[in-house]
């Protein structure tokens, strides 16, 4: 496992790099705050690198987290909106309509709740959540979330890298895979018996993937509590993923020696790969994925966004993939 | 109030309802057509329509062209079922408002979807099967709209007009279609059966209705 340390200077994007018009008035108001009073207004902008910049919208239970220091997890685009967030979700188990699982969802019941951790592991074990909310410091990560069918968020998350439960459960020569099981549960899930796909919903990742420190085990959003539709009380957040990558609501962590067998690859596998990268030049075979539309922001009329590969986090990512023929291994 | 339960009940071909040919129906069918266009316009600007209202304005207007396709089509045989010869007088007006809602709901998609890029669109369409049926959908409805007025069915005579526009069922089959195939990626049938379920009554009472309207006695030949 070997990934490049922090330096500071891991940007993929411009929009990551801090403009230079503020960069300059960083100098104006750290004159200011030597001037006595104007520093003790200032003190909480010094000290925002500190916390979280999202600001909390009242809905759930507080989550905060320290900003991230991993290199890449916070972009400095426009947030978009919580309630764009909250309101516009692909959770097939609370229905198909994007609005479904934020009628639907408030059914979740997401407390006790249990991640068996399980598989190629010396130190198998069933976490409890609160202890899973306790193992590693929260950081808050602004990432990119980029959905299969062709649109885009900016989604302040809290958790810690997923590579934290890694290292407690200590993995085998022979854990290759990590599988990611999702709740299945008829009784609190209305859709379960659509057979859209196939339950419970299940997805994976290869070891050096979910060793990456970009791989989010969230916990919250906006410096709170996830909201059920959105994958309450833990799911993944694999930024450079297409957002089916990242399971919500999960129960089971199984390391495995063979490539999981995930929902969108069986049920059609010709269109969703295991790796599911982001990438532009490999187009869905129904569509472009070339372009995307960033919810909330983009005006009505404006040309869609140029899609970045690996969703911009070449940088931190693209190692993973050196030699692989992506066409293929899509 | 007496004598009317007293007096035979009138046949089905009597009962005909005078507002249907009042004056101000075409224009109140005519504005309540264009009701569901105000709402989403409406929505566009007020920002009302969601979290992606682009999203939100192609799947409505093509909720709407399928609508009032289906509205249009319901218009013959609820003529002949009702006994209302009237009712034909608001079936252009219905078809022409298909066509405003499959016009604004390709010029969504082209505009909101493909940033009005033909070369984009062109590559578009044939990529994905359920966008080519429903552009063939779209292209068909156009000659049955530029035909719409009088002069053009004087001008084809009405044989072959009325034959150009038997086509409509080909347009609401594959208009269905492409709904079905929308759907298809997420398993999700629900409202399209319920389509299905109308054009397949639409469409087959037609059926049925060739079939014995031929005979003299027909319920078509009672109104000459």
């Amino acid at each position: 496992m070997h990934y490049r340390p922090n330096r500071g200077f891991d940007h993929a994007v411009p929009s990551e790099i801090t403009p230079r018009s503020i960069y300059e008035r960083r100098r104006d108001l750290l004159k200011l705050m030597a001037l006595g009073a104007g520093g003790a207004a200032l003190s909480g902008w010094a000290a925002r690198d500190a916390f979280a910049q999202a600001a909390r919208p009242n809905k759930l239970g507080a989550l905060p987290g320290t900003r991230s220091t991993v290199a890449g997890a916070i972009t400095m685009e426009k947030l978009t909106a919580y309630n764009d967030v909250t309101s516009y979700n692909n959770y097939y188990e609370f229905g198909t309509d994007k609005a479904d699982p934020a009628r639907n969802a408030g059914s979740l019941k997401t407390r006790p709740w249990t991640v068996a951790v399980e598989g190629e592991v010396k130190k198998p074990k069933v976490y409890d959540l609160d202890e899973l909310l306790k193992l590693a410091p929260m950081e808050e990560r602004v990432y990119r979330l980029r959905c299969v069918e062709g649109w885009s968020m900016v989604i302040p998350w809290v958790g810690y890298s997923l590579s934290e439960l890694i290292k407690r459960v200590e993995p085998t020569g022979n854990a290759k895979y990590v599988e990611f099981v999702t709740l299945a549960d008829s009784k609190q899930m209305p859709y379960l018996g659509s057979r859209v796909l196939s339950w419970p919903y299940v997805e994976g990742l290869r070891m050096d993937e979910a060793m990456n420190p970009l791989a989010l085990l969230a916990f919250g959003l906006y410096g709170e509590v996830l909201p059920n539709q959105n994958g309450a009380p833990v799911r993944l957040a694999v930024p450079w993923k297409y957002g089916f990558k990242s399971g919500k609501s999960i129960v089971k962590i199984r390391f495995t020696d063979k490539q999981p067998a995930t929902s969108w690859n069986h049920a059609a596998a010709q269109e969703y790969g295991f790796y599911s990268n982001v990438n532009p030049n490999v187009d869905h075979p129904r569509w472009s994925q070339a372009t995307e539309r960033r919810i909330g922001e983009d005006g009505l009329f404006a040309k869609k966004r140029a899609t970045l590969l690996f969703n911009g986090y070449e940088a931190q990512v693209g190692q993973l993939y050196a030699g692989m023929d992506l066409k293929k291994l899509f | 109030m007496e004598s009317a339960v007293l007096s035979p009940a009138p046949s089905a071909a009597v009962r005909r309802k005078p507002w249907l040919l009042h004056p101000a129906a075409k224009p109140l069918l005519f504005v309540l057509g264009l009701l569901p266009f105000a709402w989403l316009f409406y929505g566009a600007a007020a920002n009302t329509l969601g979290a992606n209202p682009a999203e939100a304005l192609i799947r409505s207007t093509g909720d709407w062209t399928l609508r009032f396709l289906c509205i249009t089509l319901a218009v013959t045989p609820l003529r002949i079922i009702a006994g209302q010869p009237a009712l034909a007088r608001f079936r252009r007006m219905l078809g022409l408002f298909a066509f405003f809602y499959v016009v604004l709901h390709f010029l969504a998609y082209a505009w909101l979807d493909m940033g009005l890029d033909l070369a984009v669109i062109a590559r578009d369409i044939p990529k994905r099967p359920f966008a080519l049926v429903g552009f063939l959908a779209f292209l068909l409805m156009i000659p049955l709209a530029a035909t719409s007025f009088n002069r053009a069915i004087k001008a084809l005579g009405a044989k072959r007009w009325q034959a150009l526009h038997k086509s409509v069922y080909a347009i609401v089959l594959l208009g269905l279609l492409h709904f079905f195939w929308m759907k298809a990626a997420k398993n999700n049938f629900a409202e399209v059966a319920v389509y299905a379920a109308i054009i397949a009554v639409l469409l087959g009472w037609r059926a049925w209705h060739a079939w014995h309207g031929r005979r003299p006695a027909g319920p078509g030949s009672r109104h000459p």
